[in-house]
């Protein structure tokens, strides 16, 4: 028992943060590039596709997270497919941060005044340069803060990996536990590091928020 | 042939019928003012136009082309179709000379030098060289106003609508506007405003039309017309005694 001195759990926790941190990334990453797909077909105004994309919003969004990660790791594995832990968490947690996000940047989208849309319509410009010249420019602005925002909650919702199998933060602390029966100790640090995360990420949000606000 | 020709065009939101058959024919170089009540579908009409309202039967055509014909290229019509509008809508994220250029640049195609002469060509028509570096949220209300006449101007439309374009700002501001919209009608573009100003619409305007109930009530030229209005309706609206 007391190989396990206080700098071993702690090189140890850091280790598995490096693939929280792994996990958030590509989720992140992963989950903006569909989310941007995703409001594109939001805002398409082809009826078939706005509902498709509603229907895929509202399930990622009204289900669980962590049933989400079941129904990946164990539905998949049922049609033979051998879905590893980490591909199921990475797929779990993209598809869950898209369908969040493309709602945050739908609604940074339909902010922007009908009036610029009029204008840019105005002067011949399709609906792809609209979108590109006049009204992502400005809903862009405006998305940066709460986007960054929900980047705490990809980061947080990473550790419902841990029940897969995953060995991330938060399964680290959970063996560290089993193995050291120091539960405070453990997951005060596991905490601790979740807040050394997040707590950045949430300043340089509300930071932006401010100066984004200032120059408009 | 007439460059805007109106023919019978109606128009319903639901069950409210705002345009009842108007017809309307704007002829090149015309300067045509339309007055009316709000309500009377004055916007409405201009709107459609330029195809940013549609309408559910009669005929625009714009230089010989129907607005909501089927083959009709939206994208070709509106570089023809210049518009102002009440709330500027300059785009807040683009400088002065970037909201006059990005239409060109984008939709024409221009090249980045030769955009560069057009905006300094526009924005001296309106008297604003000085602000090319400006964003909208620098510049006061008159002059973001004659920011968005020289962005239209800049696609050399054939035909330039203003919706109310004085409506939104504060009185001192309003003459500066008009002045250049004067401007422009003396060098012989086709203007059709909807207006509040009825001097100005006496004093520029060649045509003037008078909107009441979803119909082009009166027309004819706007001094004749504001000295002897035909019709009880116009008379009571510019408060001449009967």
């Amino acid at each position: 028992m007391s190989d396990f001195t206080f700098w071993v759990i702690f090189s140890n926790l850091l280790l598995a943060l490096r693939w929280t941190i792994a996990l958030s990334l590509v989720a992140f990453v992963c989950g903006g590039a569909v989310g941007l797909l995703m409001l594109f077909a939001r805002v398409s105004k082809i009826g078939w596709l706005e509902a498709l994309t509603r229907g895929y919003i509202e399930f990622f969004q009204g289900t669980p997270l962590l049933m989400q990660l079941f129904l990946l790791f164990f539905g998949l594995a049922l049609f033979g497919l051998e879905v590893s832990p980490w591909l199921a968490a990475t797929l779990a947690l993209t598809l869950w941060t898209s369908a969040f996000i493309s709602e945050i940047w739908r609604g940074c989208v339909e902010s922007i005044s009908r009036g610029q849309w009029e204008a840019s319509s105005s002067l011949a410009m399709t609906y792809i340069e609209q979108m590109r010249y006049v009204i992502l420019p400005q809903a862009l602005r405006i998305a940066v803060a709460p986007t960054v925002g929900f980047s705490v909650q990809v980061v947080k919702g990473t550790a419902l990996a841990s029940v897969i199998g995953f060995v991330e933060l938060t399964k680290a602390g959970t063996m560290l536990n089993n193995a050291t029966f120091r539960p405070f100790l453990v997951y005060s640090l596991v905490a601790l590091m979740y807040f050394a995360l997040c707590f950045p990420l949430s300043f340089f949000a509300k930071k932006l928020e401010g100066r984004l606000n200032a120059a408009r | 042939m007439p460059l805007v020709d109106i023919r019978d065009v109606r128009k319903s939101y639901g069950a409210v019928e705002v345009l009842k058959g108007v017809s309307l024919d704007i002829a090149q170089g015309d300067v045509a003012a339309i007055i009316g009540r709000s309500g009377s579908g004055k916007s409405t009409l201009l709107r459609c136009i330029n195809g940013l309202e549609t309408y559910q039967s009669g005929s625009i055509c714009v230089d010989g082309v129907e607005v909501a014909g089927e083959k009709t290229n939206l994208r070709e019509l509106r570089r023809n179709v210049g518009m102002v509008f009440q709330q500027f809508n300059l785009f807040p994220h683009l400088t002065a000379a970037q909201n006059v250029t990005l239409a060109p640049k984008v939709v024409n195609k221009t090249g980045e030098t030769q955009a560069m002469d057009l905006a300094k060509e526009m924005l001296a028509k309106v008297g604003l060289s000085d602000k090319a570096g400006n964003y909208p949220s620098q510049l006061s209300g008159g002059q973001q106003q004659r920011v968005a006449i020289a962005r239209a101007l800049a696609m050399r439309p054939k035909v330039l609508l203003c919706d109310e374009i004085t409506s939104a700002l504060d009185p001192e501001l309003v003459n500066e506007v008009l002045r250049v919209v004067e401007r422009l009608a003396k060098e012989g573009i086709t203007l059709i405003l909807v207006t509040h100003e009825m001097r100005f619409a006496r004093d520029v305007g060649t045509k003037l039309v008078f909107m009441h109930a979803g119909k082009a009530h009166e027309e004819g030229p706007p001094k004749a017309l504001f000295d002897a209005p035909r019709t009880p309706e116009l008379r009571q609206f510019i408060g001449a005694p009967a």
